[in-house]
């Protein structure tokens, strides 16, 4: 085993192990199981359990993204003066933390849907769900690693960090509605597609009520965005796109994190 | 053992270090001490390599450490605060870094030593400061390395732990180890420093023994002779801000 | 011409009555059958229509014969034994029926020639009346049924099914043009432009057909007064189901379902005047009612489910009454074009993202149920906006809306929304 893994297992033992985590997955069960219980429709249940991740799991990714990274600096400059690549420490930790959050939220979920099995499509659509939140619970652990990097101040890091969370989550949207009232003479389904690619949360809110309201979103120029997200190359253009937001804050982070002084 | 060699580090336009050299021997323990700002915590992380220099090089047994971490393999660091993942117990704490190092570690000798067995399997986050600071310690000793850095290693120690862990350093220094410590007490220096190191405004203001110091400042003893220096060194920076000005 | 005092008309009527039938079953018991066969002596259907006398019967047997182009000029009964196969190779039409009192009945009718100026059909009757044509199954064939200027005619049960790609190159299943007393019943249509089409038809019925996968309309009928349209499934067709132009229609127990697409509807209603729609299901449409220019209809009974707009009423309706209406799980409820000012009535519709409570438990909501979102509000003037669904920033607008009313209209209110879901004997 190298170290980079030897890392990821410590720090994923070790927030895994936290109350926190056991209540963040005990939540996400606590909630689909009501929904799927009470709502008694698969796909209403889903469209809320989608609100609800959409809203959470960026929110909680940040919040416990910042705080881990600023809690654990003196344990990281233990970590440091040990033989260890820089990297590996990082990377490590940031998947620790990243693939715990994503096993709370998978379990909680997952044990929700074997409790209240439903069908093959029911399965892909629930599939989906947690893909997308898996991937906004490493997307928004990166961007809050990021932050904790660029500043020093771990109020004023918390507080950027918070900020880049309402910017996607909603600040972005009005923009966007802005943009869409403001130039609505010209065509702009595609311009719009190409601004949904840079905010993840719009893009797996999409990629998931393609699925659960196809009806609606096939309306008016819906047609164009089925035409681009309900294809096997848009979804991969989507899931490449989340990817790199993944990737893209966590490269910068592990640049910035190489040259810094602690 | 160390070759320091023209360090210099500057923070924004506060320039902490500038141009350090120093080449630190086997079987000897050196005290760092100056004003708060000196650059003391700066080189001891330089060595460490959690702080990179913006010049200079340093040499641990005549290997480079720049771009390295293997070397880190041979020392042992105490830091001042100890933070440790939350979750985890003191034995799995022991166990990950015996697990990272892969080097044979006697940890057993230190916790009995250190009187802490009843914390093995409490979570770190429940231990108290000082114990946290014995835990501290045992890491720094137990894979028998041959430099050992201490940062202030008495803060939060219980007076018996205190005078254990000062047995322990002097034991490691006959052993032959090099041997690093910055502390604000002034006893500790007395009692262990074969070296004194004053560093101030990131220049090496004084090197020498305990009684060299003492002499070169006319003083009856330690606590004076720093003293003295460090009213030197405030003039010096007062002429300095006025020249600035 | 001579008018008959009141006394002697009525004494015809009744000698007709009296006579009428003995003639015609003695015409019956006259006729005689004649059978194709591939093997037998009469080898073809347009040779035993040259050879038949009026009122005679052909029976066709098991077998493919090549013929099109086959016209009908006398009261006939033409009836495939099973496996009986006319096709027609892609050269022109099947039958074309000019007389009265004609049986088409259990062929199969097949490969008829597409075609940008004739509009050759497996059967197509011109003039004419009381001709019937069952149980056939007509297949990949430009036109399937094809009536014009006829009267009292029924199409029953048959299957059609066509292989269009392209809606310029294919014709409609069921097709009326000026036509009056047509049945329409229990036929399985698909594949083709148009399931049901009728142009300028008055007073027929449309009854448990299956029609579906067509690549424009399941029915769509224009100019076409007087129609009751009963039982019927549309499903995935291209663009549903458009009604335009017409008066007095009834559409009762039918099912719309999954018809998807930027302009697909469930029913477009297009200057539709006086009549019921009721007890229907639109299930998982984009659009379950789209009501332009339409008045003084009742919509009761219905059940909306699942729709991406259950309802969107543009401003030029008038007069609707939607009565116990179940409106279950449909993204937005009711939408109005922004310059909408019009009266239409909500009565009594069970909402299911009705908010309100119901204290005294009469099953009537306490307060109004308001349908219209602010965000469908929104789409109409700015459909690329559909991106923002259900995000969190376009709920905070709505709960905005909800608290201080800006922009939805006023006056599209169920003043008592039922909490409890409609029910109604079908």
């Amino acid at each position: 085993m190298n170290s980079l893994t030897k890392i990821i297992k410590y720090s994923f033992y070790d927030t895994w192990r936290s109350w926190w985590a056991l209540l963040y997955g005990l939540f996400f069960l606590v909630i689909s199981v009501t929904l799927l219980y009470f709502s008694g429709d698969f796909n209403k249940a889903l469209v809320s359990l989608l609100n609800i991740i959409l809203l959470l799991v960026p929110l909680i990714s940040t919040v416990f993204g910042v705080m881990y990274a600023y809690n654990s600096r003196e344990f990281t400059e233990l970590l440091l003066a040990q033989p260890l690549k820089r990297n590996n420490i990082f990377l490590g930790q940031y998947l620790g933390l990243t693939l715990s959050l994503m096993l709370s939220l998978g379990l909680g979920l997952g044990i929700a849907f074997i409790l209240f099995a439903g069908t093959a499509e029911e399965s892909v659509h629930l599939g989906m769900l947690t893909l997308c939140g898996a991937l906004l619970t490493a997307i928004f652990t990166g961007l809050a690693f990021l932050v904790s990097v660029l500043f020093e101040d771990r109020v004023k890091g918390f507080g950027i960090a918070i900020l880049i969370w309402l910017f996607a989550a909603v600040i972005y949207d009005g923009l966007l509605l802005a943009f869409l009232v403001i130039f609505n003479d010209y065509p702009l389904e595609k311009a719009t597609i190409g601004l949904t690619l840079f905010n993840p949360i719009d893009l797996s809110r999409i990629l998931i009520l393609l699925r659960l309201e196809t009806a609606a979103l096939l309306g008016y120029t819906g047609a164009v965005f089925n035409k681009f997200f309900g294809t096997a190359s848009g979804m991969a253009v989507s899931l490449g796109a989340l990817l790199l937001w993944i990737i893209i804050p966590l490269v910068i982070f592990l640049r910035k994190v190489q040259h810094k002084d602690f | 053992m160390i070759e320091i060699r023209n360090i210099a580090k500057a923070f924004g336009k506060l320039q902490v270090l500038n141009g350090i050299d120093i080449s630190l021997e086997k079987g000897k323990i050196y005290a760092f001490l100056g004003p708060n700002g000196s650059g003391k915590t700066t080189l001891i992380k330089s060595i460490l390599g959690l702080t990179q220099p913006d010049k200079g090089e340093i040499f641990i047994q005549d290997e480079n450490i720049k771009d390295n971490w293997r070397y880190k393999s041979r020392i042992g660091y105490m830091p001042q605060i100890a933070r440790f993942p939350e979750n985890l117990n003191m034995m799995e704490l022991f166990r990950m870094t015996m697990d990272i190092r892969k080097t044979p570690a006697n940890e057993e000798k230190y916790i009995s030593y250190f009187n802490l067995e009843d914390a093995r399997d409490k979570k770190l986050k429940n231990l108290s400061g000082g114990t946290k600071q014995k835990v501290n310690a045992v890491l720094a000793f137990m894979f028998n390395p041959d430099i050992l850095i201490f940062d202030e290693p008495s803060v939060g120690l219980d007076p018996v732990s205190h005078l254990k862990l000062k047995d322990l350093i002097r034991e490691e220094r006959d052993k032959g180890k090099t041997i690093l410590l910055t502390t604000h007490i002034l006893s500790e220096v007395e009692e262990l420093a074969d070296e004194v190191i004053f560093l101030l405004e990131g220049k090496i203001y004084f090197k020498g023994t305990v009684q060299n110091l003492v002499q070169t400042q006319n003083e009856r003893n330690l606590e004076r002779a720093i003293a003295q220096l460090l009213l030197q060194s405030e003039k010096k920076t007062k002429k300095l801000n006025l020249k600035a000005a | 011409m001579t008018t008959f005092p009141q006394h002697s008309r009525n004494f015809l009527f009744t000698v007709l009555a009296l006579v009428l039938p003995v003639l015609l079953g003695a015409a019956t018991i006259l006729a005689k059958t004649l059978t194709v066969s591939p093997t037998g002596k009469i080898r073809s259907v347009k040779e035993a229509v040259r050879l038949a006398q009026p009122y005679d019967t052909i029976w066709v047997n098991a077998g493919i014969y090549h013929e099109n182009e086959i016209t009908i000029d006398k009261p006939l009964a033409i009836i495939g034994r099973q496996q009986a196969v006319l096709d027609a190779r892609f050269k022109k039409g099947i039958f074309s029926v000019m007389a009265e009192n004609v049986l088409i009945a259990g062929l199969t009718l097949q490969n008829v020639e597409e075609s940008f100026t004739k509009n050759y059909a497996a059967v197509r009757v011109r003039g004419g009346g009381h001709v019937t044509v069952r149980n056939n199954t007509i297949l990949n064939s430009y036109y399937g049924v094809y009536l014009e200027q006829t009267d009292s005619c029924t199409v029953s049960h048959n299957l059609i099914r066509g292989n269009a790609k392209q809606e310029s190159t294919s014709g409609n299943a069921i097709h009326l043009w000026r036509t009056d007393h047509i049945n329409i019943v229990s036929n399985k249509v698909s594949g083709h432009r148009d399931g049901i089409y009728l142009e300028t038809s008055s007073n027929s019925t449309i009854t448990g057909n299956i029609s579906q996968n067509n690549l424009r309309y399941g029915l769509h009928f224009m100019f076409s007064d007087n129609n009751s349209y009963q039982r019927n499934q549309f499903m995935r067709n291209g663009s549903g189901i458009a009604v335009m132009y017409s008066r007095n229609i009834i559409m009762t127990d039918n099912l719309f379902e999954e018809n998807w697409g930027a302009a697909a509807y469930g029913i477009l209603l297009k200057d539709i005047t006086d009549g019921y729609i009721e007890r229907n299901i639109f299930r998982q449409n984009t659009t379950g009612i789209y009501a332009e220019g339409s008045s003084r209809l009742l919509l009761k009974n219905n059940e909306f489910r699942n729709n991406g707009w259950a309802v969107r009423l543009l401003g030029s309706s008038e007069d609707l009454t939607f009565e116990q209406n179940n409106f279950i799980g449909n993204t937005f409820e009711i939408s109005t074009s922004t310059n909408y000012s019009s009266h239409n009535t909500f009565r009594a519709n069970y909402w299911s993202s009705y908010t309100g409570y119901d204290l005294d438990k009469d099953g009537t909501g306490d307060v109004p149920h308001k349908p219209v979102k602010l965000f469908s509000y929104l789409l109409e003037d700015i459909p690329t906006s559909v991106v923002l669904l259900r995000s969190l920033f376009i709920d905070l607008l709505e709960l905005m809306e909800k608290v201080a009313p800006v922009l939805t209209p006023e006056n599209v209110l169920d003043n008592e929304p039922s909490t409890r879901l409609n029910v109604w004997k079908s």
